[in-house]
């Protein structure tokens, strides 16, 4: 039975013995230590768009600092190359969860000609590659969850135990794409995760001007789905929130809405002054609610984390950037001969270096019709 | 070979290539026990069942964007939009998802949809029961669009679009639904995506048309003809990809061009057809290009009076035709 009011967060409590932390959910020392360097390397990877950007080495960013903690935690207990992910411009620790390599996310800031994304053609933070079964996506927000939930419904017709998780921000939620699209997973109790990672912020509109209801949760109560509400500095909660929810869609019993109260640590994008929006207090309190340090705090309580354990860790994280973004930087760009392919599966590019398209052709040159008919698609 | 309705090719066409690919699933709204507001899905919820016949919400972006998961995830959909006037809702998810998806994917991945929607008035079907949404689509790099005039075209293109590893929109011309009969061949034959059909051959003027319109421009031929005006008529059958060559021939054989379509004047998808004309064939024409078009009112209006006033009728193609032939 759908819960029709979602409860407040959870939260995991601490062990009475500290150094049992996460025993409770199944997690191990070392599943926690390798959740806090997921992280750790998702925050540096996003660290060095910024300053990337600010270096003027890649034109645009737009990333997931302060979203680290839920999306680490609801991701973990994913299958990888078995579930689908259905990600958002925000799910750089999500997607480096689920397989994606520091390599694959600086290859999508670079635009270069290998990117698995996208060969370089969309802009920063639209990810997807298809050997991950993570779905390539748009700029227009939670159209996605329709194709999550497109998946799920095939996976439920071929009676698979494919789960989907798909993202979106609170803001996207107001779109009809979210209505139409939970409203069939709850029709036909599809094996698909819906989780809103609430910043507060739809770019610079607050949520009291987005939403009628505080909690975006509450609206899966209309889909006869839960609604699930979780603290995203809580990695543990995150995870057994992201745990249930996927049981709960392999057994079959359907679809789950988590809403992650999170933090945006960054401006929108590094188009964005977030300054002129959000009040100095804001942004400080912001600060107290940075998933790292308080995982990093409980690790430490737990006996889980020494010096040492986290200078290496640390270290490590900032070799796996420095080996992605100058990896990633020394790669070609695409070859704007390549530009026209990938229109059709077996048509021909378009002729953009026809001069029918310039404009400088005249009769008897010869026109493109023979092309269209003769020719082998290409691809 | 049988003789059949239009919507019976379409029905059948559908049935047949469900018992030949499992992965085919039929979306849409009543397209299950009802078999569709116009019947072409009639008996396929009984042959296949709810799970491959499914009856949707009533949520039109829902109905693209779940064919476009289902795609991802190795399914054929064939999704139904009830009227294409009510394919609207779901413009975002067919223009910025699946015209665009292997593009923008660097060929990745790939959306084998095929979108069925009736269009076309002179069905008292008004504003929001009669519009040619054609232009629209045809647009868009990425998409194919797809409207047959006959029964036997309308088999052999329908194979193809279901069987075509691209997005296709598959428009069906309602008032031919019943109107039209035809031949249509047991066997198992297909028709290219991308190729027009002359459909009567004429030397003084080339008609350039599709759907209701091409049978529109048929029974004008047959008006000129008993005028003395021998007409060619090109189905265009594909409108992305168009084939260019052979209506171009046509109109560099007649010097003449005439080309009809049913929606709106300013901006329609014949605007492209006689811009191509006119910058291709430029030095075959022996006259203006010459447009008979629906009128530039916001849709068709319910009173049959004004529904005939607006409808471009075989009466209205010849007398444009004539005109062109004494130019």
């Amino acid at each position: 039975m759908a819960t029709t009011k979602p409860a407040p967060a959870a939260k995991s409590e601490t062990p009475a013995d500290p150094t049992t932390l996460g025993a409770d959910v199944g997690l191990t020392k070392d599943d926690l230590l390798e959740m806090y360097r997921l992280m750790a390397v998702a925050r540096a990877v996003d660290e060095r768009m910024w300053i990337l950007n600010r270096a003027d080495k890649i034109p645009f960013v737009i990333s997931g600092q302060g979203h680290e903690g839920a999306q680490v935690g609801l991701a973990y207990a994913l299958k990888k190359g078995h579930d689908w992910m259905v990600p958002y411009y925000r799910s750089v620790a999500s997607l480096i969860t689920f397989g994606m390599s520091p390599r694959e996310i600086m290859l999508a800031q670079f635009a270069r000609g290998v990117d698995p994304s996208s060969g370089g053609r969309q802009m920063p933070g639209h990810y997807g590659i298809i050997e991950r079964n993570i779905l390539s996506v748009s700029s227009p927000v939670a159209t996605q969850l329709l194709h999550a939930t497109g998946i799920a419904w095939a996976s439920k017709l071929k009676k698979t135990d494919v789960v989907t998780i798909t993202y979106i921000g609170e803001g996207s939620s107001n779109q009809g794409d979210f209505h139409e699209g939970l409203n069939f997973a709850g029709v036909h109790n599809l094996p698909v995760i819906y989780v809103v990672e609430n910043n507060g912020y739809a770019i610079s509109v607050p949520m009291a001007l987005q939403s009628a209801v505080a909690d975006i949760a509450i609206r899966g109560a209309g889909y006869n789905m839960p609604g699930v509400i979780i603290d995203g500095i809580d990695v543990l909660a995150c995870y057994r929130a992201g745990r249930e929810a996927i049981d709960r869609a392999r057994r079959g019993e359907g679809p789950t809405l988590i809403e992650a109260k999170v933090t945006r640590l960054t401006a929108h994008s590094s188009d964005d002054q977030q300054t002129k929006y959000r009040t100095a207090e804001d942004l400080e309190s912001g600060k107290d609610r940075d998933p790292l340090p308080v995982f990093r705090d409980q690790l430490r309580a737990a006996g889980m984390l020494d010096d040492e354990t986290e200078a290496n860790m640390v270290a490590e994280a900032r070799k796996v950037v420095e080996d992605a973004t100058d990896w990633a930087e020394a790669q070609a760009d695409p070859d704007p001969a390549t530009a026209q392919r990938h229109v059709y599966a077996d048509l021909p590019p378009a002729r953009m270096d026809d001069p029918l398209w310039t404009g400088v052709r005249f009769i008897g040159d010869g026109g493109p019709w023979g092309v269209l008919r003769d020719s082998g698609g290409e691809g | 070979m049988a003789v059949m309705t239009f919507i019976e090719s379409v029905r059948t066409t559908l049935a047949q290539e469900m018992r030949r690919d499992d992965s085919i699933v039929v979306l849409g709204e009543d397209v299950g026990k009802k078999g569709g507001v116009f019947l072409a899905t009639d008996g396929l919820y009984d042959e296949f069942g709810g799970d491959r016949v499914l009856d949707t919400p009533l949520s039109e972006s829902m109905i693209v964007g779940v064919s476009i998961g289902a795609a991802v995830a190795g399914l054929r959909p064939v999704p139904e939009i009830q009227f294409a006037d009510f394919i609207f809702p779901a413009f975002n998810q067919i223009l910025s998802e699946a015209a665009r998806m292997r593009f923008r994917s660097n060929g990745a991945f790939t959306c084998p949809i095929t979108l069925r929607a009736p269009y076309g008035g002179g069905v008292h079907g008004a504003l929001y029961h009669s519009q040619s949404v054609e232009a629209f689509f045809a647009h868009i790099p990425g998409l194919k669009v797809v409207i047959p005039s006959t029964p036997y075209d309308a088999r052999g293109l329908l194979r193809t679009s279901i069987r075509d590893n691209d997005p296709v929109l598959f428009f069906e011309h309602k008032k031919m639904y019943r109107s039209v009969r035809g031949d249509v061949p047991d066997d198992d034959y297909t028709i290219p995506i991308g190729q027009a059909k002359v459909t009567r051959e004429g030397t003084d003027v080339t008609l350039i048309a599709y759907g209701l319109m091409a049978q529109y421009s048929l029974e004008a031929a047959e008006l000129l003809a008993s005028d003395g005006v021998s007409a060619e008529v090109v189905d265009v059958r594909t409108l992305r990809p168009l084939d260019g060559e052979t209506l171009l021939a046509s109109v560099r054989k007649t010097g003449k061009a005439v080309v009809v379509y049913e929606d709106n004047r300013f901006g329609g998808y014949g605007a492209e057809i006689a811009a191509i004309v006119a910058e291709e064939a430029f030095e075959s024409l022996d006259g203006p290009i010459v447009r008979v078009t629906g009128p530039d009112v916001p849709g068709v209006p319910y009173n049959h009076v004004l529904e005939d006033w607006f409808m471009p009728n075989p009466e209205r193609i010849a007398e444009a035709a004539r005109r062109l032939a004494a130019y």
